[in-house]
């Protein structure tokens, strides 16, 4: 078992990287910089998941995070944004609004975890969750599950009709086919 | 000081509070599209906090449940993305205001 001063320092490192990773993302002027910084931030809460005795899922957050979404948002962005222009693709704006609604839901929120559940404090010990969630996931939230695989098929129809419009075949009349304008 | 749910709340709710109000702030449409990715990410968060807290296996399904939508959202979001820019050469979410001319 690790003493406590020392689970709390890695949960202060894990925190400490994912919110200092999320105010990376949030207000970076480098767009790359940016994207870079979420990779900390998916880093910092699969260490807080494997904190909270989630095995499991924080070796999925690190597999479809790291590895999938954020080599998306990647190459987007080198495909989208003049990149070397920082100034360019990145105006921020807003920020009177942005205030206003920040201190609303930040009190609301604070006000919630402290108030609501602020007496609890000691977590029980945990256990490998991996069989629990393949038992959970075929048995009682086998609908949720068929609705996601449903769900994910449909955007992988989606994504390929959308990004992949030029690819059309020629028409049947002999002419080739026209790029969309 | 021992680490309990509390902390995380407040850490996922902190972290959403970054991605809200960057969502707010930037007018870059893929920053907007990380802003999601992070106030989702807080929700897992929560989630999996109250999962182990009160013993439930719940919790977690609906973290994998988040994984898939989180992922749809970044494939459709970017492939519209890229065919936004295609068409106007740029992804700053002013520009796009077709409707409005």
């Amino acid at each position: 078992m690790i003493p406590e001063p020392v689970r709390a320092l890695l949960f202060y490192l894990c925190a400490g990287l994912a919110l200092a990773g999320g105010c990376w993302v949030a207000f970076a002027r480098n767009i790359v910089h940016s994207a870079f910084a979420l990779l900390a931030t998916f880093a910092g809460v699969a260490g807080l998941y494997a904190f909270l005795s989630a095995d499991f899922l924080a070796v999925v957050q690190l597999m479809i995070y790291v590895g999938g979404v954020l080599v998306l948002i990647l190459f987007a962005l080198m495909l989208t944004s003049r990149i070397e222009e920082a100034r360019v693709s990145n105006p921020t704006i807003g920020l009177v609004p942005g205030a206003v609604v920040l201190i609303a839901v930040s009190a609301l929120l604070v006000y919630a975890c402290v108030k609501e559940f602020g007496g609890t404090t000691d977590l029980p010990p945990g256990e490998p969750t991996t069989a629990g969630i393949g038992d959970a996931l075929l048995s009682r939230y086998v609908l949720p599950f068929e609705v996601i695989s449903v769900l994910l098929l449909a955007v992988l129809l989606g994504a390929v009709t959308i990004a992949g419009g030029r690819l059309r075949k020629p028409a049947p009349g002999g002419k080739p086919g026209k790029e969309r304008p | 000081m021992e680490v309990g749910l509390t902390h995380y709340l407040l850490l996922a709710a902190a972290v959403f509070l970054v991605g809200m109000v960057g969502f707010i702030v930037r007018r870059n449409t893929l920053i907007m599209l990380m802003c999601v990715e992070l106030m989702l990410s807080a929700a897992n968060l929560v989630f999996v906090a109250f999962s182990r807290e009160l013993g439930d296996e719940a919790g977690h399904v609906f973290v994998l449940m988040n994984f898939a939508v989180a992922a749809a959202e970044v494939a459709i979001g970017l492939a519209i993305l890229m065919e936004i820019f295609r068409r106007r050469r740029s992804v700053d979410a002013d520009d796009l205001n077709t409707l409005m001319e």
